[in-house]
């Protein structure tokens, strides 16, 4: 188990959101399988620090993979080869040895790049923002148990729920499009009595917020699933169509 | 000084309830005019900023994420507690605030306790109201489970990702209200200093970390609700920008830093693998509902798991609390897992990891039983070492997972400097010397939903609105401060770097200040500590400069504020003589090995001051005393 493998990483670097970016190579070598990417990434920048080169900026932090502030393209997959895998729970036993890894961020124009692999995400938070809740005070609830939900929808609510709002889904799109995290609020709160009352208003002023964030429209590709870290299908973005015409319809 | 608790008069069951009514009001139409700054946006913060926006209140809420959805509330996995009974299994108000004080080693503030207890249900209500996806039957009931160390079944849960239902919960909560125009946010921005006017708090400097430009922010009262301490040891289950800066610049501004040497060691993490380690994950403690822990009787002993038979295994926590078995408090599991691997019983390839073992289970309850309950936590195990736990067992070892000191505050939550409200594991109150599990979560949104909302205006009633402004000489000393403190970070120009310092650091404190601790070795880490300090002043390097994105030199500073706090943790760990939950001084023990506490020399909060660069802290005591429960020796057995 305590395998050690070479690598060659051609890593985007961009120095702040304006200037021009290109990939560097570097050679890494000894890294530890059993360590994570991030892990290895951290040893390289450890090692450039004291040779007196910028590290590579990257963002993470739980390191668990549920936070979703980590990620980046892996050999052009958003978190790297491993199936419902953030890039943090991402493991060097998947690479071989002597293999190149090329590392950039994810790119869509509504997430800007801030440094090297570090981009903008805030376009999710005005999304949340326009209507992403269920209106309920602190202090109004009734009793927990007074509202009866089915175990089929609680279920399904949780695994729309699951979103880490890492925007995999967004760089894996060819059109850049945000439709699955949006959908995966939207059905979370669609899916539970409590999220009735604000269901048409909700859904049209989502996607309203997606639209002039500038996140293209589904095509029906289908990356964003293969690419989302937990899973979110794409079942939940014709739910959200069906919701959305409805609204548009009846309202 | 005088440490004044403030805890109401009355019956232990009517104290909230009368200061509720005894507080002060802030009338509705003048509650617009005053400002509320909090920092920190996890559990506490944002159910903090929800709150009082709703009530009116203007709030600038700030984290140092690039969202406030990614504070590490969101890796809570287990479940949170409510005295609801809707087991019917004979859990109430009373039972939890009692096996709360029990379990916190009586050394939690009794009235706070009981507060937390009555307010767990209105959680509940309040998190379902907002949509949170709990657990349910087939019925369409709440589905509860026992969760560590509690005899009745009383924790709500969403698989095993409960912080996240729950922060995303209050974060859209939150997000609500930034919408209305009460919340603004603040995001990237880094807490660098409190600012205190004429003996109050009254705003803070923060560090934009995209583009180093550092801001001054005046407010009528500040809210800390920035986390707990556990990454002073380096590898801890804390996420990795996790950090004490927030709390200690409060505490190097006046504010009383209490029981800082209560650290909790959560018994079931993944094992460390090698030098390179970042982080230790946690595998859920609900785990230990099916999962046995165990180890070889014989030392040494490298068969497969599989080839040792069941003879030859010792199930030491059932052998030795047999009623509690593999369910006893945090501060039991882990302790006892060191015994077993000091003894030379260890697994794995550095024998520093014991078996939880989930056969027993599964022959008795199935595959797709155990899938369904813990799929997503074996997933995760497997991806991080590439073992399959549903075939072999988990092997598992303690990590420092929480910290149950942290700023001092009253019954208001409110510290000894005026203004300054500290909530959530930033605050020491709830969890005495250890907490148990499922009641972090209960804690935070108590304080940030329940608490805080009642208290704070009590405090503003008697402030005039908007008395401060950030041109005041305060706020530009402090943000020249601030200056000063970056640029000497970065002109250093020595060979080390952050990190490296920071792994020394912790390194240091998990050996002489972690599982086990005794004077000969606290003295020796007192008198290392700030030789590393020292050389870090001297030769550091941080990359790169200050004015755009340097997470070398966000790192910088707050392993700067590591090595001056983990100096207090020893101090506070020495003068300690007793062994309580987390706390376990080798020196203090029953016959057994149980910790032994010193309750007539010990039953105290201690609270330490500030008294300048270099000087030792001076300590304050809180008297604990216990009005509704009787002081007692613990027993799992």
């Amino acid at each position: 188990m305590s395998d050690k493998i070479n690598l060659t990483l051609n890593v985007w670097r961009q120095k702040s959101p304006k200037s021009a970016g290109k990939f560097e190579a570097y050679d890494v070598k000894n890294v530890d399988v059993n360590s994570s990417f991030l892990e290895m990434i951290d040893v390289l920048n450890e090692d450039l620090t004291k040779k007196g080169q910028d590290p590579i900026e990257f963002d993470h932090d739980c390191r668990e993979g549920i936070c979703g502030t980590c990620g980046a393209m892996v050999n052009g997959r958003p978190h790297g080869p491993l199936k419902n895998t953030t890039l943090c729970q991402l493991h060097m036993r998947e690479f071989k040895n002597n293999e190149t890894i090329t590392i950039e961020p994810f790119r869509s124009t509504s997430l800007p790049i801030v440094k090297d692999l570090v981009v903008d995400r805030s376009a999710f938070d005005n999304i949340i923002k326009s209507g992403g809740f269920i209106s309920a005070k602190t202090g109004s609830g009734q009793d927990a148990n007074a509202i009866l939900i089915p175990k089929p929808d609680a279920d399904d609510a949780f695994n729309s729920a699951q979103c880490i709002g890492c925007s995999a889904c967004v760089a894996a799109c060819p059109n850049a499009s945000a439709m699955l995290f949006v959908a995966a609020k939207v059905n979370h709160l669609a899916k539970l009595p409590q999220g009735q009352a604000e269901r048409k208003s909700r859904v049209k002023s989502m996607v309203l917020a997606m639209d002039k964030s500038g996140f293209g429209n589904c095509s029906n590709a289908y990356e964003c699933e293969a690419a989302c870290p937990k899973g979110i299908s794409v079942a939940n973005i014709a739910a959200m169509n069906k919701d959305f015409m409805k609204a548009g319809i009846f309202s | 000084m005088d440490l004044k608790s403030n805890i109401p008069e009355g019956a232990i069951n009517e104290k909230w309830t009368n200061h509720k009514f005894n507080m002060k009001l802030v009338n509705p139409a003048n509650k617009r005019k005053y400002t509320v700054i909090v920092v920190g946006t996890g559990l506490a913060g944002s159910s903090a900023a929800a709150s009082l926006s709703e009530l009116g209140y203007n709030v600038n809420a700030f984290c140092f994420h690039e969202s406030p959805r990614r504070a590490h509330s969101i890796a809570a996995q287990g479940g949170i507690n409510a005295a609801k009974n809707y087991c019917n299994d004979g859990d109430s108000v009373h039972r939890l605030f009692y096996d709360t004080v029990k379990g916190g080693d009586f050394r939690s503030r009794e009235a706070n306790v009981h507060r937390l207890s009555e307010i767990s249900v209105n959680i509940i209500d309040q998190c379902v109201a907002q949509g949170v996806p709990f657990a349910r039957d087939y019925g369409g009931l709440l589905d509860n489970r026992s969760f560590g160390g509690a005899q009745v079944s009383r924790t709500f849960y969403a698989k095993g990702q409960t912080g996240q239902q729950l922060l995303i919960g209050a974060y859209q909560a939150m997000m609500k209200e930034v919408n209305k125009g009460g919340v603004t946010l603040f995001t990237s921005r880094e807490m660098m200093e409190l600012v205190i006017v004429d003996g109050k708090a009254k705003g803070i400097i923060v560090r934009n970390l995209r583009t180093g430009k550092i801001e001054r922010h005046s407010a009528d009262a500040v809210i800390l609700a920035t986390g707990g301490y556990g990454n002073a040891f380096y590898l801890s289950t804390n996420a990795m920008a996790c950090n004490v800066t927030a709390a200690w610049r409060a505490h190097k501004k006046g504010a009383y830093f209490a029981n800082p040497c209560y650290t909790q060691i959560h018994p079931t993490c993944i094992p460390v693998h090698g030098d390179h380690q970042s982080k230790l994950t946690l595998m859920s403690e609900s785990l230990r509902n099916d999962g046995r822990v165990w180890v070889p009787k014989k030392k040494g002993d490298t068969r497969d798991p599989k080839d040792i038979p069941e003879n030859e295994r010792d199930y030491y926590l059932e052998r030795k609390y047999p009623s509690f078995g593999n369910l006893v408090p945090r501060d039991l599991a882990s302790r006892n897992a060191k015994y077993a691997c000091d003894d030379g019983k260890g697994v794995g390839p550095t024998g520093l990891a014991v078996y939880l073992d989930f056969a027993a289970a599964i022959d008795r309850l199935g595959e797709n039983t155990i899938r369904a309950r813990y799929g997503n936590l074996f997933e995760m195990y497997e991806r991080i070492t590439g073992s399959d736990p549903y075939t072999s067992p988990m092997s598992i070892y303690p990590a420092i997972h929480y910290t149950m000191g942290g700023l001092w505050v009253d019954y208001n939550l409110e510290s000894n400097i005026p203004g300054l409200f500290v909530l959530g594991e930033a605050n020491f109150s709830d969890h005495g010397a250890n907490r148990l599990g499922a009641s972090a979560l209960m804690q935070g949104l108590a304080d940030g939903y329940f608490v805080i909302p009642y208290t704070i205006g009590n405090f503003l009633a008697d402030e005039t609105p908007g008395s401060c402004n950030s041109d005041q000489s305060e706020f530009k000393q402090a943000e020249q401060d601030v200056i000063n403190r970056v640029n000497t970070l970065l002109n250093i120009n020595g060979k080390r770097t952050a990190d490296d310092f920071h792994r020394e650091l912790g390194m240091l404190l998990w050996d002489k200040c972690g599982m086990s601790r005794n004077a000969e070795g606290l003295k020796e880490a007192l008198e290392k500590i700030p030789k590393i300090r020292e050389e870090f002043w001297k030769n550091l390097k941080v990359p790169g400069d200050s004015n755009n994105l340097n997470s070398s030199l966000e790192k910088a500073g707050r392993v700067a504020d590591f090595l001056e706090f983990g100096e207090l943790m020893v101090r506070d760990a020495l003068h300690r003589e007793e062994s309580c939950g987390g706390h376990f001084r080798e020196e203090s023990q029953t016959k057994e090995g149980e910790a032994l506490r010193q309750d007539d020399k010990f039953c105290y909060v201690g609270a330490w001051e500030h008294k300048g660069e270099n000087k030792p802290q001076e300590l304050h005591k809180e008297k604990l005393e216990y009005s509704a429960i009787d002081l007692a020796q613990r027993s799992y057995k």
